[in-house]
């Protein structure tokens, strides 16, 4: 530790803290920390615990219409969870829905971003809060204004264009639509956001060196910004595997979204069947699935970074 | 801010549809984030029968006044129920919220301790737990001790931000300097002084970036509430709306109600938003840091 005469005070305060001094501050740590840890473990960890232990519980009466109490069952619900054809086809479901909508979304948050990185300075702010603003209007109501816009005769998009965005076939990428509209500007913010901290010395130095404009984006802005793209990237990922009040708001009018059309569609249907094990057990199953697809596409990403 | 567009833009900055079709794309792009609010807000003032029978994109008689009066006094008022109802949870668990974790925030990042990197990671690995993975075992616990149904079975869980404990430990690193909390201990001011009294007007962007992304995320609350909660009177406006929407089918004067309490409830906050947009993207900056 060097101990210039002007801090020396100081120093000397760091390197010996008084016992009594030392009391206090770990007196201090834990009252820092206890209210949000309080919390966090009440209904972060306890619940994640708790639904896994109710997963190995399984409902049982005496009789058919006997009271019911929780008997253990050992993984019965897991293995009905892997069986259960509408787990499966849900999670299909999400997975091309991710597959498609993540990708389109990412892309044109990112196509935005470069786009007012490299122009127009006047009308910047313009395009970027209009770009924004969906992200302020809450799903529920974004999905109810857009169930309007779908449904013929009352829509002007349903009038529009000649597709049944409601039917089997599309309701899917009607849903896809309303995401993409919610988040693709709140991404580009984050992207944009990320470029504005760049340097601008760096470009002046690759135009120098003949690069165009197309190549300082690809070559120089995107790798630039990696980290803020893996970040919209995992978030898109875990609002996919979540996707509910979408496709919950949207059943009311549309008799292509079955009640297990979602893994969490699914759980709330078990839980408002009284399937409160089976529930806690997708549940967990949900929650585990996230995690592993996140990490592994931190890790992914990681190998892109080298 | 720079003329940095300028500096004579190789050959693709010449050609006049090299420079107008970003413009046409942006405009494009702006026309489509903002037809269904155009939608919305033309449809407010429309009357049950013009809503199907005119255009949708744009006016016909102006019934605005009508349909606030229709959507405000319906059953009995509750449309302000819901939302006050909304503000209470958005504002009371953002406020809460936010002073906790900018407290965890502070003790992680300017104390030392055993476990502290552990106690970080655990809480960072939250920001990747979905919330609706939650909701269900919160309900199951909360049915234990019979608090269903009731303000703290959606107030309390919301209080727990992750993801402002990140941000206000990134923030709290770069810009609260040690030296300033050492010299309020050598004034003598005890550890929670120093942060109340001290630090805190350090970190008022930070708090405000963090009120705002929790504000947002209870305000749009709607799985744990819909599974929570059964009085009426206790719904956030998210879940109303849902309720009176998805009781349309069968009503049909619903949907102007449903239309113009969307647009009632959407505006003030869009105008929040816009209003404290540097907050948005110096936040988003932030969390785009580390990733």
């Amino acid at each position: 530790m060097s101990v210039q005469t002007a801090n020396r005070a100081t120093a000397a305060a760091t390197a010996t803290p008084s016992r009594a001094q030392r009391r206090s501050e770990r007196r201090a740590i834990i009252g820092f920390l206890a209210p949000f840890g309080t919390l966090f473990l009440l209904f972060y960890l306890l619940p994640i615990g708790y639904s896994f232990v109710r997963s190995f519980f399984v409902t049982e009466r005496d009789g058919a219409f006997g009271p019911a109490r929780d008997a253990w069952g050992g993984l019965s619900n897991y293995a009905q969870a892997i069986s259960d054809p509408a787990l499966l086809s849900s999670v299909g479901r999400v997975l091309l829905f991710g597959v498609v909508q993540v990708p389109v979304m990412l892309i044109i948050a990112m196509l935005f971003a470069l786009i007012l990185d490299s122009s127009l300075a006047r009308l910047k702010r313009f395009f970027r809060l209009s770009y924004f603003v969906p992200y302020a209007v809450p799903v529920v109501i974004g999905t109810i204004v857009w169930g309007f816009l779908f449904t013929p005769g009352l829509g002007p998009v349903a009038d529009f264009f000649p597709v049944d965005f409601l039917g089997d076939g599309w309701v899917l990428w009607s849903i896809a639509i309303i995401v993409t509209w919610t988040y693709a500007g709140y991404n580009m913010l984050i992207m944009h956001s990320n470029l504005q901290a760049i340097d601008r010395d760096i470009y002046e130095a690759a135009h120098v060196d003949g690069a165009t404009n197309w190549q300082i984006a690809l070559r120089i802005k995107i790798p630039l910004i990696r980290d803020a793209v893996i970040l919209t990237g995992v978030f898109s990922i875990i609002g996919t595997l979540q996707l509910f009040t979408e496709p919950q708001v949207l059943r009311s009018i549309s008799t292509s979204i079955s009640s297990t059309y979602t893994p969490n569609l699914l759980v709330f249907t078990a839980a408002s069947g009284n399937a409160y094990n089976y529930a806690a057990a997708l549940s967990f199953l949900l929650a585990a699935a996230t995690a592993v697809l996140s990490f592994l596409f931190l890790k992914f990403s990681e190998r892109w970074a080298q | 801010m720079s003329a940095q567009a300028a500096p004579g833009d190789k050959p693709l900055g010449q050609s006049p549809l090299a420079s107008v079709l970003p413009v046409a794309v942006l405009f494009t792009a702006t026309a489509c984030f903002l037809l269904p609010l155009w939608y919305l807000f033309v449809a407010s003032t429309k009357s049950q029968g013009d809503l199907t029978t005119t255009a949708g994109l744009w006016f016909s008689d102006m019934q605005f006044g009508t349909n606030v009066a229709d959507t405000v006094t319906r059953d009995g008022g509750i449309f302000w129920t819901w939302l006050l109802n909304s503000l209470l949870y958005a504002v009371g668990g953002a406020a809460v919220g936010t002073v906790i974790a900018a407290m965890a925030g502070y003790a992680l990042s300017k104390y030392a301790f055993r476990g502290r990197e552990v106690v970080f990671n655990t809480i960072l690995a939250g920001v990747l737990v979905p919330a609706t993975a939650l909701a269900l075992p919160i309900f199951l616990i909360f049915a234990k001790v019979g608090m269903t149904n009731t303000y703290w079975s959606v107030l309390l869980p919301s209080l727990v931000s992750p993801f402002g404990v990140y941000l206000a430990r990134i923030y709290i690193t770069s810009s609260v300097p040690d030296a300033l909390i050492e010299a309020g201990r050598l004034d003598g001011a005890g550890e929670y002084r120093i942060f109340f009294g001290l630090v805190i007007h350090l970190l008022k962007p930070a708090l405000v970036t963090i009120f705002l992304f929790q504000f947002i995320v209870i305000w749009n609350n709607f799985f744990l509430p819909l599974i929570m909660l059964t009085d009426r009177k206790l719904f956030p406006i998210t879940l109303g709306l849902y309720t009176w929407n998805s009781q349309a089918l069968q009503d049909p004067t619903l949907a102007t109600a449903v239309l113009t309490g969307s647009l009632l409830s959407v505006v003030p906050i869009i105008i929040a938003f816009l209003m404290l947009q540097r907050f948005w993207r110096s936040g988003l900056g932030a969390g785009g840091v580390k990733g």
